[in-house]
């Protein structure tokens, strides 16, 4: 009876969230206030979870659930993500057939600015994503791309992730209409239910977390990418954003974009955004 | 909904058959009622059909979820079968925020396997 009062009160709260944003995307033409939104979505999840200190929310389920915690902080003593890891340090060092490397395509050398992606490239128009930009670096060097879903792009990732533990997220909105509209799409592809069974990403990670979905414990929204790429038992390894997109997606029996599409850059830019602040703390290890 | 129902519990004589739902229900052929609660406690389990223990507690069933209430004392909350039907059918219509996804109306199960799903839930 408690837990159905909360269902509704959060469902009543998720209700005035939607209508609030129906209402600004009437005046979306003249007024998106991505500072507010951010500030909003933090603070409803601050609010929801009062217990929960907010660096924390940035380890997904374990933050929600006291004996998760105690397991995944046993298994952290031998993290089933230092494989990668190792490869993905290895892969990053290794110089292409050209001669040149990732270094050389990233600021600082690629070490220690995973929370400054997803960008907005004024120059292209669109957002940027980390995936994406290793696989420009690839090409640009005359390498074939790796699959967004596969493990090389997850142990490049979960090593650049590792340089960067502990930073604040900090993702830029330039002053352009187009970033503005990137984001705005993110939002309403996050917030849009689709697929036979009807949900949306805020169905479960908004309304949701903390909540068991079968066995598994849903994330909360806010820092959900914090922790990208993550390794899962479930999967055997490793998995990219890309992947788990594409995951949460036909689990619910919506259809997956492309990797890299348009609109998963954006609900990337979206989320990323609204961390901001919060620490990176991938690679990320979930049962 | 209930004819549908009728018509597949008695295929043969639908004068007496009307009489007999409309007396007593299901209840009238206890074997043919015991079977479609089997078939409806299968289908609510089935991670491919109802699968609702994704999100609720049911008496029988394994992990189960905590998004939804625990599914128990089902007769006393919803008396009438009406409403469990549209329950399942589209809960969006009680609460457009609900997480429960629209079974009937986005196809998911048909009308008879909501209506077997309804004569289990009553069990509960
Ligand atoms: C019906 C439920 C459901 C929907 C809808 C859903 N997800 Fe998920 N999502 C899950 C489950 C279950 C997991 C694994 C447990 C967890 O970590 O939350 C997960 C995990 C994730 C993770 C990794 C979080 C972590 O810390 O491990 C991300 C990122 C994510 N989802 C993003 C999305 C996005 C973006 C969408 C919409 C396109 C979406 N999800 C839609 C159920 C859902
Ligand atoms: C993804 C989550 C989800 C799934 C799957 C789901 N439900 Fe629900 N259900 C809910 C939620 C949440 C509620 C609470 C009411 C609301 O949200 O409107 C609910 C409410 C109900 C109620 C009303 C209970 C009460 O005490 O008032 C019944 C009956 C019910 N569900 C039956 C089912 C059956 C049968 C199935 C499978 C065929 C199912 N549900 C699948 C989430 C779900």
């Amino acid at each position: 009876m408690k837990r159905r009062a909360t269902i509704l009160l959060g469902s009543a709260v998720v209700a005035l969230a939607a209508l609030a944003f129906a209402a600004t995307r009437v005046v979306a033409a003249n007024k998106i206030d991505p500072v507010a939104d951010a500030k909003a979505f933090q603070n409803f999840f601050f609010q929801k979870f009062p217990n929960v200190k907010r660096e924390d929310f940035v380890n997904g389920p374990y933050s929600m659930n006291e004996d998760m915690r105690r397991q995944w902080q046993e298994k952290e003593e031998f993290p089933p993500y230092e494989f990668a890891l190792d490869a993905g340090k290895e892969m990053f060092a290794a110089p292409f057939k050209n001669g040149k490397g990732y270094a050389d395509c990233f600021p600082n050398g690629g070490i220690g600015i995973r929370q400054n992606y997803p960008y907005f490239d004024e120059k292209e128009g669109k957002v940027v994503t980390l995936e994406l930009a290793l696989n420009r670096c690839r090409e640009a060097n005359g390498e074939a791309p790796y699959s967004y879903v596969k493990d090389e792009m997850a142990s490049l990732t979960a090593y650049m992730a590792f340089t960067s533990r502990g930073k604040p997220m900090d993702i830029k909105l330039p002053d352009d209409p187009r970033a503005l509209a990137a984001f705005e799409n993110g939002k309403r592809y996050f917030y849009t239910r689709r697929g036979q069974m009807n949900f949306s990403c805020a169905s479960c990670h908004v309304q949701s977390p903390g909540e068991r979905i079968r066995a598994e414990v849903l994330a909360p929204a806010l820092g959900i990418l914090n922790a990208m790429p993550i390794y899962r038992s479930e999967w055997s390894g490793m998995g990219t954003t890309s992947r788990r997109f594409i995951t949460c997606n036909s689990q619910t029996r919506a259809v997956p974009l492309e990797p890299q599409a348009d609109e998963y850059r954006d609900v990337e830019y979206f989320l990323s955004y609204v961390a901001n602040g919060l620490p990176i703390s991938g690679p990320g290890a979930r049962p | 909904m209930l004819q549908d129902d009728a018509l597949t519990a008695f295929p043969c004589k639908p004068a007496l058959l009307l009489t007999l739902v409309a007396l007593t229900g299901l209840a009238a052929s206890p074997a043919r009622a015991q079977s479609a609660v089997a078939d409806g406690e299968k289908l609510a389990f089935d991670r491919g059909k109802g699968n609702c223990l994704t999100c609720h507690v049911i008496r029988g069933g394994d992990l189960p979820g905590t998004i939804g209430p625990e599914l128990k004392d089902i007769k006393t909350k919803y008396p009438a079968r009406n409403e469990l039907v549209a329950i399942l059918f589209d809960e969006t219509k009680r609460n457009p925020q609900t997480m429960m996804p629209p079974f009937g109306r986005n196809r998911l199960l048909t009308d008879q396997e909501i209506s077997a799903i309804v004569d289990f839930l009553q069990t509960l």
